[in-house]
């Protein structure tokens, strides 16, 4: 079967982000951008199922600016066959991104789509539940184990009060957490290699879809700061400090 | 005003408090507050909501096809409610309203709106992006609003006081692309982590999960819930469903006491904003001192023991 996964281009989770002084969104000029660290652990997961002879293409999808090719380039040094980027300087809000993989899905027939749970600059959660919607799929979210069987994927789901089981249909929808595995670092071979992977670029228009957000960012601001606070020498001080100043115990 | 559809979380039996948190922020929207309870053998759920102040009416669709709540059964039910004439659909930014949310919101053709922390006008909500580090004010112009809603910025409503009809509902059943194999539910007499008045979290510095009966008998002291660090969880210390975090739980308690914890942003992005942050760690340079209210420079196997026997 083949699988399709879903990348995203994010500012690096190491950096620590600024937001611009008028208030109209986080700096990304000359910031390290990074693939989503979800969309690592989706990418693994994929290339693991092929290295277990349970798939037998993966193709990785970004949607986004030129640049995501790079990303594209990681995916397809990890092991990824070939890869598409759909070519847009639009902000892509997940209904956007979710109809455009709609598309990509209808053309090249994948039984399985294998997404982040999240992307950490929008910290959204949303793309593939919205995908799973308009392809009428199941989807096994925040997925921490996956096992394709005969038409149908269990899926273990990391949930608030510990893990859940279902059973999907195929094809399915299934979004990575980060107990799902640990991704691996491509080595230089394979980033040489993926060089001459095939890459091909289109467009949302040429797919048909309208890729306009659909919420508009009115201000974007720094959260409140906390107070700084103060070391205690020792335990009774802490104790004292908790009961007395704080009044929390 | 149009109308707003809560949909409940709950467990058949009983009502989950995100869907209290959910009620008070439907009700700095405006507008009838309704609450769709979809389960199994859920009259008793559906009771409990309707007692809760502010609720106008409650909506329960018993069916066995909704007794595990998958989103693939649930959200169809939940679109042809809110085509009824809802302006706003509201869940809490659980595991469970995350899953449903954005699935509901593109049955819809619609944005969805994640994990709000204030509510503007009808339209515009503030959240959280860039774990927590910015701060978005967004407008959706859609006809319905599909919003989840952090539990930590809003309020519980009260559980009594309210006695709203419940009235039954029927959605379409199963829709045959998901099934329910097991859950295997985190076993604990500890108050639950999003809901306690005091948390006690470990990480790496805990070395193993042999040692966080250390942690287990502060908490008993506070009555405090435990939580962890993501690399106190990778390591296997403590199960997957402990972490507070940007990708884990979002926690707010009166105290948070952080033991061992280095404090990445991730983390931080989960804690941040409770009451009291205490921070116990053995080097000064720790970011988590960054935003602790106290900070204690201490080797932990040494300060826990203490401070538990100080109580
Ligand atoms: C996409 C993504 C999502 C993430 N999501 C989360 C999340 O939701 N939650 C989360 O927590 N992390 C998350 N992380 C991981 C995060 O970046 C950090 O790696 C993690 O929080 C570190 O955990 P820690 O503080 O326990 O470990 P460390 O950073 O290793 O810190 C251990 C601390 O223990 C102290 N210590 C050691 N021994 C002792 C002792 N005897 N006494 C006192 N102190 C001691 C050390 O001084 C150190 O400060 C995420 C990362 C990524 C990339
Ligand atoms: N622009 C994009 N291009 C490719 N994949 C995306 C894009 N945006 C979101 N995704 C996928 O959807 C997941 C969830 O994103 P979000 O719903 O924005 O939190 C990500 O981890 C990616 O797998």
């Amino acid at each position: 079967m083949r699988i399709l996964v879903p990348v995203k281009r994010v500012v690096d989770y190491n950096v620590k982000i600024r937001v611009k002084a008028d208030g109209s969104g986080v700096e990304t000029a000359n910031v390290k951008m990074s693939m989503n660290p979800f969309d690592e652990i989706a990418v693994e997961e994929a290339v693991r199922l092929k290295e277990a002879g349970k798939a037998s293409e993966i193709v990785a999808v970004s949607v986004g600016p030129a640049q995501a090719q790079e990303t594209l380039r990681t995916a397809l040094a990890m092991g990824a066959d070939r890869a598409i980027l759909v070519q847009t300087d639009a902000e892509t809000q997940p209904l956007a991104v979710a109809k455009v993989l709609k598309a990509l899905v209808e053309k090249e027939g994948p039984q399985l789509v294998i997404l982040g749970k999240q992307a950490i600059d929008d910290d959204c959660n949303q793309t593939g539940q919205m995908l799973a919607a308009l392809l009428g799929w199941g989807q096994g979210t925040f997925a921490s184990k996956v096992v394709p069987g005969e038409g149908s994927v269990a899926v273990t789901r990391e949930i608030d009060g510990g893990l859940e089981t279902v059973d999907l249909t195929l094809p399915a929808i299934v979004t990575a957490d980060l107990r799902l595995n640990e991704p691996r670092y491509a080595s230089l071979p394979n980033i040489m290699k993926a060089k001459k992977k095939p890459l091909e670029t289109v467009t949302p228009d040429s797919l048909g879809v309208d890729v306009a957000p659909r919420l508009t960012t009115l201000t974007v601001v720094e959260p409140a700061r906390r107070k700084a606070g103060v070391k205690v020498a020792d335990v009774a001080t802490l104790v004292d400090k908790l009961k007395t100043e704080a009044r929390v115990i | 005003m149009a109308n707003i559809l809560v949909v409940a979380e709950h467990d058949n039996a009983t009502l989950k408090p995100a869907t209290l948190n959910a009620v008070t922020a439907a009700g700095t929207i405006g507008g009838d507050i309704h609450v769709l309870v979809a389960g199994k053998g859920a009259q008793a759920a559906a009771e409990a909501a309707s007692k809760v102040a502010g609720v106008a009416k409650v909506l329960l669709a018993d069916d066995s096809a909704y007794e595990h709540q998958l989103p693939e059964d649930v959200a169809p039910l939940v679109v042809a409610t809110a085509k009824g004439g809802y302006g706003h659909v509201l869940a809490g930014a659980t595991s469970v309203g995350k899953n449903l949310a954005p699935r509901v919101a593109a049955l819809l053709d619609v944005a969805a709106i994640s994990d709000i922390t204030g509510v503007v006008s009808a339209d515009t909500f503030e959240r959280p992006i860039y774990a927590g580090n910015a701060i978005a004010t967004v407008q959706s112009k859609d006809a319905v609003k599909v919003v989840t809603v952090r539990t930590t910025a809003f309020e519980t409503a009260a559980a009594t006081g309210g006695s709203a009809s419940v009235e039954p509902v029927s959605g379409a059943g199963a829709a045959g692309l998901s099934r329910f194999v097991s859950a295997e539910l985190t076993k604990s007499e500890r108050p639950e982590l999003t809901a306690a008045r005091v948390v006690v979290s470990g990480g790496r510095g805990m070395q193993s999960g042999e040692n966080f009966p250390l942690l287990e008998a502060l908490a008993d002291k506070l009555g405090a819930a435990v939580g962890a660090s993501r690399a106190a969880v990778d390591a296997g210390f403590v199960p997957n469903d402990y972490q507070v975090g940007q990708t884990g739980k979002i926690v707010a308690p009166e105290l948070y006491i952080a033991v061992g914890i280095s404090g990445a942003i991730q983390h931080l992005a989960g804690m941040k904003d409770s009451k009291v942050i205490v921070a116990i760690n053995k080097d000064e340079e720790a970011p988590i001192f960054q935003v602790a209210d106290y900070g204690l420079v201490a080797d932990l196997f040494k300060a826990v023991p203490e401070l538990e026997q100080a109580l």
